[in-house]
């Protein structure tokens, strides 16, 4: 009878949902146009270059690293010191699906290394694993993805060594069982391992080269200046923009200035180093990407013609096609869908990896997409509103204040991120006027903590333990947001 | 009479191994009794802190990755 009543509660939600909907109002119709527009910019920009390839990585570690071979310096015996470094890092290897890391969290408690490297790699797992470092760089800014992977390394040591200085005279009741591993399997030496991983992480790097930020400026009234963008105009709306510039020659050097996009005539990139890095991407990528192709033939020991047939119609479409604008990503297109072509038909090891690649995208994309609407339809595109006024958010985690820096922590630490859905939430709350450093407060406590998660940690290492836990996430977090923010923000 | 445990939270990987192993078994038609385990604390029980895992009659067979049907038809064999 139970389940019939819920079942009504829930028909009874749905409806007074539809009967109030607020169709027509201003706010509510430019919320679902916002919340529209953010998915289209995540499809166009991110989804083939970025997400495809990280999912690959995500895939080959998952596979191809041995985890038995981590967790040994894990094990009750390890050496504690190499213990904490180990576990504060290994969330990027271990931990690329986020229910891995609360049994790993136990294990380590319970039959490993103790209560400090668990809790160590309990604050750095979800932070620090492949795809949500990707994801942060790319959309929230290389500077903030750096902060994250850097602040949840050295900030899950120093949690993990103070937990275990408050509990230091316990005795813990350790399971008397034997930690079961899988037998590692070597098939390859670690060098070609590493390579292949390089080489990978390097087709994807180049890839997504940004464009370069420094450009000559050529305006209407025929004036030429140097100057490198802030802000370039709305992606979809580049004709009635305005570009925000930092000038960086002539006597007004150092000063922002505003000038509509239709004013400027043309702008050329500044020569160097990263300029020139941009010109060649395309070339670059064809590099590694064959490079990638050699090795699936010489250490993975896939068909010389099947590398050969996957190959070719990228190649010939990299060099029919011109490469700018959304034309690239059909020879990258044409790219992965060979590698996944080749990868599924061939048996063992290349099959486990494309399978766990699909396991990941099956999981993670559904996941995204829901989060990129909610967060597109309350927080809308940076610069624009949508059902949450932005004069909230600013008053609540505007600026760098110590109680803006606690807030965020605190909200992160309670409410429940799917997996990579808090980069989507962060950007439309960053465009909503949050600042940098409770961005990354709630970056670092976010994840880590849940109210489902902590339910889980308690059961594991009793209340009084997790409460405590929580409090030195939340004031670490707190901290690092301050610092960030102080020096980035 | 088998029996089987699946350990695992809850995640996608833990209910296709249980698939899987529900496939295997039909297809040799043993019988078994197939529980599914989701608490950490008896996940630890059995020294397992990768999931999911294959537990059957009481050893772990598995750990940390989904076999196929074919690999649980081995193991369901082997411990006939």
């Amino acid at each position: 009878m139970n389940r019939e009543w819920k079942k009504l509660a829930v028909i009874v939600i749905v409806f007074l949902a539809c009967f109030y909907l607020p169709v027509g109002n201003s706010r509510f119709n430019n919320a679902i146009t916002e919340s529209l527009h953010l998915v289209k910019w995540y499809a166009q920009e991110h989804v083939l270059l970025c997400l495809v390839p990280a999912f690959f990585i995500a895939g080959a570690i998952a596979v191809f690293v041995s985890q038995a071979s981590v967790m040994k310096y894990l094990g009750a015996k390890a050496n504690k010191v190499l213990a904490y470094g180990v576990a504060s890092v290994s969330g990027s290897v271990l931990a690329v699906c986020s229910c891995t890391i609360l049994p790993l969290f136990a294990g380590i408690y319970k039959m490993g290394a103790g209560l400090g490297p668990a809790t160590a790699f309990l604050y750095s797992g979800p932070a620090i694993n492949v795809l949500a470092i990707i994801l942060t760089a790319r959309i929230l800014g290389l500077e903030l993805g750096v902060a994250r992977a850097v602040g949840a390394v050295g900030f899950s040591v120093v949690v993990g060594l103070m937990m275990h200085f408050i509990y230091r005279k316990e005795e813990l009741e350790k399971a008397n069982s034997q930690m079961a591993m899988p037998e590692p399997q070597v098939s390859r030496p670690l060098w070609q391992n590493a390579l292949f991983f390089a080489v990978m992480v390097a087709v994807l790097v180049f890839a997504n080269w940004g464009s370069p930020n420094d450009f000559y400026f050529r305006t209407i009234d025929s004036q030429t200046f140097r100057a490198s963008v802030l802000k370039a105009p709305e992606y979809a709306d580049p004709v009635a923009g305005a570009y925000t510039l930092k000038l960086l020659e002539g006597n007004r050097k150092g000063q922002e200035v505003e000038i509509p996009a239709n004013q400027i005539l043309e702008r050329k990139p500044v020569a160097g180093v990263w300029t020139a890095i941009w010109a060649n991407k395309w070339i670059l990528t064809a590099i590694f990407g064959a490079a990638l192709a050699v090795i699936l033939i010489l250490w993975f020991s896939i068909k010389f013609w099947k590398v050969l047939l996957a190959a070719v119609p990228a190649a010939v479409l990299a060099l029919v096609l011109p490469m700018e604008g959304m034309m690239v990503m059909v020879p990258f297109t044409a790219a992965v869908i060979g590698l996944s072509a080749i990868t599924c038909t061939d048996k063992g090891e290349p099959e486990q990896w494309f399978t766990s690649t699909w396991g990941f995208a099956k999981q993670i994309l559904p996941l995204l997409f829901f989060g990129v609407i909610v967060a597109g339809a309350l927080l809308g595109r940076p610069g624009h509103e949508g059902l949450i006024p932005s004069a909230w958010v600013e008053r609540a985690v505007g600026g760098n204040s110590l109680s803006a820096n606690l807030f965020a922590s605190v909200a992160g630490a309670f409410m429940y991120f799917a997996t990579l859905t808090e980069v989507p939430i962060l950007q439309g709350l960053l465009g909503a006027g949050m600042g940098k450093g409770p961005a990354l407060a709630l970056l670092l406590a976010g994840p880590a903590l849940s109210l489902p998660n902590m339910l889980v940690i308690r059961s594991v290492m009793g209340t009084k333990k997790t409460a405590v836990y929580v409090v030195l996430v939340v004031i670490m977090a707190t901290i690092s947001g301050v610092i960030f923010g102080a020096f980035w923000g | 009479m088998k029996q089987i445990q699946i350990l695992g939270p809850g995640c996608p990987k833990c209910k296709k191994l249980a698939e899987n192993t529900q496939a295997a078994a039909k297809e040799l038609q043993i019988e078994c009794e197939i529980e599914k385990v989701a608490d950490i604390n008896d996940i630890m029980g059995f020294g397992v802190m990768m999931t999911p895992a294959l537990v059957i009659d009481g050893q772990v067979k598995t750990v940390g990755k989904v076999p196929s049907t074919d690999e649980i038809k081995q193991m369901l064999a082997w411990a006939r």
